[in-house]
C-alpha cells in the first residue's frame, strides 16, 4: 500500500530502527518527503511517530538505518546538524524560555551570532517574517505572558528565522482552538507555496484530511501504509492505525440527572502566580451527569479542578458537596468525601514513576481495610488488589512490582484511572483524561467516565476536544479567562459556537 | 561501534550486592596505590588494619565502640534522606543529644530514683536531637529555607555550645583544669558488655528493624515513600507532605541525639572533648553505601568502624600519617557513588553497522 512518487525526494529515511529498553520504537521504517509536500504521520500513542521525528532532528540516534537529504547521505548527530541542514521541529512541549522575550527566544542557541547582538536587525527580520506568514506575535513580550497558541507561533517563527526548509510539527493542534487550527492550516499552506515541506505528527483524522498531501501510518513502530490523502478516507486510516474497526460513538443510558452533588457558587481563586484564575464561577453537577468543561488550556481548568479537590484555596465564594459546605476543605477531606481526581499532570501529580504499579494503585485505598489494619499495611493484599485491577483495566505491565515509569503513557493513565475509579464515591474530576492517548486507550477512558455517570456519580470532565465533549458530556460549560461563558446541554452545543465561546467571543 | 548507557528496566537483586562489592574492591585498589605512593606495602597495611580492627578482642571492642554512633547516625540520616531532606547535621544533633543527656545525669541524676536516671538520660538525648533537627525542619517545611545549609551550620553551633559548657559553667572544679564536666553518677552509666563496647549497641538492631518495618509495613512508611519519590503526587493523594517531612526529620534528629546520649553515658561518663569525632559526617557515607537500606546500615557501619580503628592501628604500627584512614574513607565513597550509576544503568555496546532495509517492513497489512 505504498504509493510511489518518482521525483527526487528531499528527505529519505530508510531502514530506521530504534529500541528503548523493552520497546522497539521504530522497526525498519522508511520515509520519503518531497519538496513542497505536507506529510502527515499518523499513528496511535507509542506507534513511534515522535521517535522517528526526533531521529530526523537529531535528538535521538537510530540503532540502524540511513538518512539522505536531497540524495546525499547525511549523519545527524544532534540538533545543531539538523538545524544546519534546514530541518526544524516544534515539539509537543514547547522548548521556550518562559522568562525571556519572543525575540530572545528566537535567536537563543543560534550559531555564528556576533558578540554584540544587533537586536534591531533581528526585530526587523522577525517582524517581516511574522507579517509574511501572518504569524502575529508581540516581539517584546515575555513567553509566560503568551497564550499557548501564541507560543506555538513563536516556535514556528524560530524555525522560519533559522531558514528551516523542513518543518516538523508534533501534534500542533492539540493545544489550539478550532479557529487557531484553521490559522495554522493557512500558514502551512503558505509555506508550501514557497517550496517548504512539513511533516506533522497527529492522531486526528480530520487534520490529516485537511492539512496533508500524503499520509504515512505507523503502528507499533512499523510503517503500515503510505497513501496520498485524496485516495483515502478517515475510516480507512483509522482501520490502518489501530488494525481493527473502531466505534466512534459511545453508547450511554439516557440522561436523567438526580440530586445536585457539587455546587459552586461565585467561586474565585488565584493561580500559582497570584493572578485571578477563576472569576465568579458558578456551576452545578448532578448525580448521573457528566459536566464537560470546554476551553483552551490555561483558562482556569486546572484551578477549577484543584479547587474542587481541595488542593487550592477559594478566595471567595462557596463550594458545597452533597449540600455540605466544603469551601475550606483539605485534599484529604475531599478524598474522604469520595471525590476522585485524574489530574492534568499525570506523570508528576497523578502518579509516582519511581514506585511500583501496585503502590500506585494502592495510593488511595491503603488508608483502610483490607489494605491496612490499624497502622500497618498488608503488602500481599496490595499486590493482590493490583493484580485484580491490572486485569480489569487491561494495564499492560510486566507485573505489579514493575516501576510505573517503565509503562507507556496510556498504561500510566489506566493505572491512575483504575485507582481513582475505586476511590470515587460521589464525584470524579477528570482533567484531560484522554490527552495524548491513542484511540484504543481514549475509548476505554471515555467508557469509564460514562460508567461512573451511569452508576449515579457526578463527573467533571475537562477536555479541549470539542467532538469528544459533545459525545461524552451531558452538559457543557465553556471557560474563558476564568469565567464561565455559557452552560448548555451538549445536545444543543454546536462545535462552531463552542469554538467561538472558547475564544471569548459571544458571551 | 558505540557504547551507550541504557536505563535498566528493573533492578536485579544481585546487582544491589554486586555493585557495592565491586566498588569496595576498586576502592581497595585505589587505596593500595595511595599506600604504595606513601611507601607502604598495601597488603601488609590491609592485613595490619584488619587485624587491628577485628583481630583482637581489644581491637574489636574499639571497632564496636565506633560502630554504635556510626550506625545510629547512619540510620538517622538515612531516614531524612529517604524524604530528600538533606540532613547533614547529624553531628550537631549527636552533640546536642550528648549535652542534654549530660544535663540530666549531672543535675537531675543525684536527686532521682536510681533506676530512672539512665532512661531519662537516654530520653533527654532523644528529645534534644529531635529539637535540634526540628529547627531546620520547621524552617524548611514552613518557609522553604534550604536545609543543607541550616543543618550544616547548626553542627558548629552545637559543638561550640558543648565547648562553652565544659570549658565554662559545667567544668569540673576537681578536674585539674582538664576541660570536661564532672563525672556522672554511676546510675547514669550504660552497662559495658565487651571491653569498652556498651549496651547502646542494642539500639542498633532495634532501630534498624523498626525503621525497616516502618518503611515496608506501615501506612506512615507508605506515605513517606510516596513523599520521598514525589512530594507533588503525595499532595494530590491527600497526604500532608510538610507535616510528615517534619515528623520524619524530628525522628531523624532524635536517633542522632540518641547516639550522643550513648556516647556520654556509655563511653566518657562526662561531657568532654571528643564527643564530636565526625561520626555524623561519616554517617552520610554509610547511608549512601547502604543505599538507604536500614538493614544494611549496621554492617556498613561496622566496616567503617573497622576502617577507623584499623587506620589508627596502621598509624602506630606502620608509621603512616593518621590521615590515611580518612583518605581511605574518601576512596571508598567515590567508587561507591560511581557504582550507584550501574544499579540504575547498564552499558550496551552497539555495532555501528546499519541494518539493511527489509522489504517486509514496507508492505501494507491492511
Amino acid at each position: 500500500m505504498i504509493e510511489k512518487n518518482n521525483s527526487q525526494p528531499l528527505v529519505r529515511m530508510s531502514g530506521i530502527s530504534k529500541a528503548f529498553p523493552g520497546v522497539q520504537a521504530n522497526d525498519c521504517v522508511d520515509l520519503e518527503l518531497h519538496p513542497g509536500e505536507v506529510l502527515a504521520l499518523l499513528g496511535e500513542n507509542g506507534a513511534g511517530k515522535s521517535t522517528l521525528m526526533n531521529i530526523l532532528c537529531g535528538l535521538y540516534r537510530p540503532d540502524a538505518g540511513e538518512i539522505e537529504l536531497r540524495g546525499r547521505k547525511v549523519s545527524i548527530e544532534g540538533p545543531k546538524d539538523s538545524q544546519a541542514l534546514g530541518i526544524g521541529m516544534v515539539h509537543q512541549n514547547f522548548k521556550l524560555v518562559d522568562s525571556m522575550t519572543v525575540l530572545e527566544n528566537i535567536i537563543l542557541g543560534m550559531k555564528n551570532q556576533p558578540l554584540v547582538l544587533d537586536m534591531k536587525k533581528v526585530r526587523a527580520e522577525v517582524l517581516q517574517l511574522s507579517k509574511r506568514y501572518n504569524l502575529k506575535v508581540e516581539p517584546d513580550a515575555s513567553i509566560w505572558q503568551l497564550s499557548v497558541g501564541e507560543q506555538q507561533r513563536v516556535e514556528i517563527l524560530k524555525l522560519l528565522y533559522r531558514k528551516a526548509e523542513i518543518l516538523i510539527l508534533d501534534e500542533p493542534t492539540a493545544v489550539l482552538t478550532p479557529q487557531e487550527s484553521d490559522e495554522l492550516a493557512k500558514v502551512i499552506r503558505l509555506m508550501k507555496t514557497e517550496g517548504k515541506s512539513a511533516i506533522f505528527i497527529t492522531h486526528k483524522m480530520e487534520e490529516v484530511m485537511n492539512f496533508s498531501d500524503r499520509v504515512m501510518v505507523l503502528r507499533k513502530g512499523r510503517l503500515v501504509a503510505g497513501l496520498s490523502t485524496t485516495s483515502t478516507s478517515p475510516s480507512q486510516l483509522a482501520r490502518l492505525m489501530v488494525g481493527r474497526e473502531l466505534l466512534f460513538s459511545i453508547d450511554k443510558k439516557p440522561f436523567s440527572p438526580g440530586k445536585t452533588i457539587l455546587s459552586l457558587d461565585r467561586v474565585c481563586a488565584k493561580d500559582d502566580r497570584g493572578l485571578d484564575a477563576l472569576k465568579e464561577v458558578s456551576l452545578n453537577i448532578r448525580s448521573g451527569e457528566i459536566l464537560g468543561i470546554a476551553g483552551v488550556a490555561g483558562n482556569g481548568q486546572k484551578e477549577l479542578a484543584e479547587v474542587i479537590t481541595g488542593l487550592r484555596k477559594l478566595k471567595s465564594g462557596s463550594l458545597r458537596l452533597d449540600k455540605e459546605d466544603m469551601s475550606q476543605s483539605s485534599p484529604i477531606a475531599m478524598i474522604k468525601a469520595g471525590v476522585a481526581h485524574i489530574p492534568q499532570d499525570r506523570s508528576s501529580a497523578g502518579s509516582v514513576g519511581d514506585l511500583s504499579v501496585a503502590s500506585n494503585l494502592a495510593m488511595k485505598e491503603y488508608r483502610k481495610p483490607p489494605l491496612s489494619t490499624g497502622i500497618f499495611i498488608i503488602p500481599q493484599r496490595i499486590t493482590s488488589l493490583a493484580k485484580k485491577l491490572i486485569e480489569r483495566f487491561k494495564i499492560m505491565t510486566p507485573g505489579p512490582d514493575t516501576h510505573l515509569k517503565f509503562l507507556s503513557g496510556g498504561n500510566i493513565q489506566k493505572t491512575i484511572l483504575a485507582r481513582e475509579i475505586g476511590a470515587c464515591k460521589s464525584l470524579l474530576v477528570a482533567v484531560y483524561p484522554s490527552r495524548g492517548l491513542d484511540i484504543g486507550a481514549t475509548e476505554s477512558v471515555r467508557r469509564q467516565l460514562v460508567d461512573q455517570r451511569d452508576q449515579g456519580f457526578g463527573v467533571l470532565f475537562v477536555s479541549e476536544d470539542i467532538d469528544e465533549l459533545i459525545q461524552v458530556a451531558d452538559t457543557i460549560a465553556v471557560l474563558f479567562e476564568g469565567r464561565v461563558m455559557a452552560v448548555m446541554p451538549s445536545k444543543e452545543a454546536a462545535p462552531e459556537r463552542l469554538g467561538l465561546l472558547m475564544a471569548g467571543v459571544g458571551a | 561501534m558505540r557504547i551507550v548507557f541504557e536505563k535498566r528496566k528493573s533492578r536485579a537483586r544481585g546487582i544491589l550486592f554486586a555493585v557495592p562489592a565491586l566498588s569496595f574492591m576498586i576502592s581497595m585498589l585505589l587505596s593500595g596505590i595511595v599506600l604504595l605512593i606513601a611507601g607502604a606495602n598495601p597488603f601488609e597495611t590491609f592485613a595490619s588494619m584488619a587485624s587491628g580492627a577485628f583481630g583482637s578482642s581489644n581491637g574489636f571492642s574499639e571497632t564496636l565502640v565506633k560502630t554504635i554512633p556510626l550506625a545510629l547516625t547512619g540510620l538517622a540520616v538515612a531516614l531524612a534522606f529517604k524524604l530528600r531532606f538533606w540532613n547533614i547535621g547529624a553531628e550537631g544533633q549527636l552533640v546536642l543529644g550528648g549535652i542534654a543527656s549530660s544535663w540530666v545525669a549531672l543535675f537531675l541524676g543525684p536527686s532521682l530514683p536510681e533506676p530512672l536516671v539512665l532512661p531519662l538520660c537516654i530520653a533527654a538525648g532523644f528529645a534534644a536531637g529531635a529539637l535540634w533537627a526540628g529547627i531546620p525542619g520547621l524552617l524548611k517545611t514552613r518557609l522553604s529555607v534550604d536545609e543543607t545549609l541550616v543543618t550544616l551550620m547548626l553542627n558548629y553551633v552545637a559543638i561550640l555550645f558543648a565547648e562553652y559548657l565544659y570549658y565554662g559553667p559545667w567544668r569540673d572544679p576537681k578536674g585539674y583544669g582538664f576541660p570536661g564536666s564532672a563525672p556522672f553518677i554511676e546510675a547514669a552509666w550504660l552497662p559495658r558488655i565487651f571491653g569498652r563496647a556498651h549496651a547502646g549497641i542494642w539500639f542498633i538492631p532495634v532501630i534498624a528493624l523498626l525503621f525497616w518495618v516502618l518503611l515496608r509495613r506501615t501506612r506512615w512508611g507508605f506515605e513517606l515513600s510516596i513523599i520521598g519519590a514525589s512530594p507533588r503526587a503525595a499532595r494530590y493523594q491527600g497526604i500532608a507532605v510538610q507535616r510528615n517531612i517534619l515528623l520524619a526529620v524530628l525522628l531523624s534528629g532524635a536517633i542522632a541525639g540518641l547516639a550522643g546520649a550513648c556516647e556520654v553515658t556509655g563511653i566518657s561518663h562526662r561531657l568532654q572533648q571528643g564527643l564530636n569525632l565526625g561520626y555524623g559526617f561519616t554517617a552520610i557515607i554509610i547511608a549512601w553505601m547502604s543505599q538507604l537500606n536500614p538493614l544494611a546500615i549496621p554492617f556498613v557501619a561496622l566496616l567503617m568502624g573497622g576502617i577507623l580503628v584499623g587506620g589508627d592501628q596502621v598509624q602506630m604500627m606502620m608509621g603512616l600519617p593518621s590521615a590515611m584512614g580518612t583518605v581511605m574513607q574518601g576512596l571508598i565513597l567515590f567508587p561507591m557513588l560511581a557504582g550507584s550509576l550501574f544499579t540504575e544503568y547498564r552499558i550496551r555496546v552497539l555495532s555501528g553497522k546499519a541494518k539493511k532495509s527489509k522489504v517486509a517492513c514496507v508492505e501494507g497489512e491492511a
